[in-house]
């Protein structure tokens, strides 16, 4: 969908939510819902921070690491793309103190979803990185450019760009499976949904109101990567002489 | 001691047992969600209005957490009197959630078909029916064949989420020997290792049929 069909429906969804508020005593659900929200990004931006961080490091190592090193690399994204990101969560809730490592509830949250999705991202970035032409690379070597100056002024820049859609995606993947958290006592908007639902049985204003969040979260957030795509794009397309 | 053999023997039955449901919800949902994305796909090719609606069904099912789809179909489809028990309502979910992805992967198979095969079956008199069916899709699944199976591995990883509604699969049985034994290490490990070990597994299949399926189609 283009960005103008996405704005309508983040629109669309505003107007959904403020009507659903509006009608009957639905207003009482607004305030848990909204702070559960408000937990839900919290964890979803440090979540993104800390996967594009690990994305980037697991990347760079697997292509450009000594050998123990990538195969550490490695062995992280296929570990973490293996397993289910709720058995993860669940391993550092229960596990972690079985080892005297006790952890508060946020940072298991934000551990276990940065280190699922950067294990997601590496990939991301290891095929950004690989896609940029091979002229490039041999460019830099006439320049006489070293490995380390060629990746971060002529590679990494031109691999950010093809690197946004896919993140895009991530950070939505990232964004939803901060609903998992509610099942490690946080207190997110799915959490909060639960509850409200649990001792006021109004299921379908409640449940309809936290997916329309969701949705506005998303959409943000898919608005946002495409604007970044047009911003970044600018120059490249002039550069490219399309 | 950190890790009790003795312990992780006793309880692997118990865990054999649960991953037959995991598997009998991934590979049933999955089924579901292959129709069900097939059916989205031909929906959103269909008239604007349709085609808009199927589309922005799609776009909300995708951008919202499989999490309280579930929960949501658990708790309001009672309400409109189909009562259905945990595993019924989560192969639901899983399978709409799914099918919501599987019907991306269709279209982008579909529009992969050239233009002139369906201006060839016009030209030869088939029936729509017929050109859809011996056509244009023995065309468009072989291609999309991998992306479909990456899919099946990422349901595959998703059925634990049936354990927040008190299905029995794996987690939710870890989950319950950890706290009827208090010990959470060997159950929750056992758990991990099988995923990791059958998506691994399935990944190399999904790899397999790949390069047979080239092999194929590149005649």
């Amino acid at each position: 969908m283009g960005i103008f069909s996405l704005s309508a429906m983040l629109v669309a969804a505003l107007i959904a939510i403020a009507i659903m508020a509006a009608t009957g005593d639905n207003a009482v659900f607004m305030p848990g819902l909204l702070q559960g929200a408000w937990l839900t990004v919290q964890i979803a931006v440090v979540g993104c921070l800390l996967a594009v961080v690990m994305a980037t490091m697991a990347a760079l190592l697997r292509l450009y690491g000594p050998s123990p090193l990538r195969w550490l690399a490695v062995a992280y994204v296929e570990f973490f793309r293996g397993t289910s990101a709720l058995v993860q969560l669940f391993w550092l809730f229960f596990v972690l103190p079985d080892f005297g490592v006790s952890m508060e509830p946020f940072t298991v949250a934000v551990l276990g979803l940065g280190l699922n999705v950067g294990a997601y991202g590496a990939e991301v970035v290891r095929g950004a990185i690989q896609g940029v032409q091979r002229g490039q690379w041999e460019a830099t070597t006439a320049l006489n450019m070293t490995r380390w100056q060629a990746l971060r002024r002529i590679i990494l820049p031109q691999a950010f760009v093809a690197m946004i859609p896919p993140w895009g995606n991530l950070f939505i993947e990232l964004l939803k499976s901060t609903a998992l958290v509610s099942l490690i006592t946080m207190s997110d908007l799915t959490f909060k949904a639960k509850t409200l639902n649990d001792f006021s049985l109004k299921t379908i204003p409640i449940f309809t109101l936290a997916l329309l969040i969701y949705l506005v979260l998303s959409l943000c957030i898919t608005i946002g990567m495409r604007r970044l795509e047009q911003v970044s794009l600018r120059g490249m397309v002039r550069g490219r002489g399309r | 001691m950190i890790w009790d053999w003795n312990y992780t023997l006793e309880i692997l039955p118990i865990l054999a047992k649960a991953s037959i449901v995991t598997i009998e919800a991934t590979l049933l949902s999955f089924v579901i969600a292959l129709i069900l994305g097939l059916i989205l796909a031909l929906l959103r090719m269909g008239g604007p209005v349709v085609g808009w609606l199927a589309s922005a069904f799609v776009e909300l099912v995708r951008s919202t957490p499989l999490l309280i789809q579930i929960f949501f179909l658990f708790f309001v489809l009672p309400r409109a009197g189909i009562v259905l028990d945990a595993f019924a309502a989560g192969v639901i979910a899983l399978s709409l959630h799914y099918g919501c992805y599987c019907s991306e992967v269709y279209r982008a198979g579909l529009e992969a078909v050239p233009r002139g095969q369906w201006e060839a079956c016009t030209a030869l008199n088939l029936s729509s029916w017929n050109t859809f069916k011996n056509i244009i899709l023995p065309q468009a699944i072989p291609p999309i064949v991998p992306a479909l199976g990456n899919y099946l591995v990422a349901l595959f990883k998703d059925t634990p989420l049936l354990s927040a509604i008190a299905v029995l699969e794996l987690v939710q049985t870890a989950k319950m020997l950890g706290s009827e034994n208090f010990r959470y290490t060997e159950p929750m490990t056992v758990v991990g290792l099988t995923f990791l070990v059958l998506s691994l597994v399935s990944a190399a299949g999904i790899r397999w049929l790949e390069q047979r399926l080239n092999r194929r189609s590149v005649r």
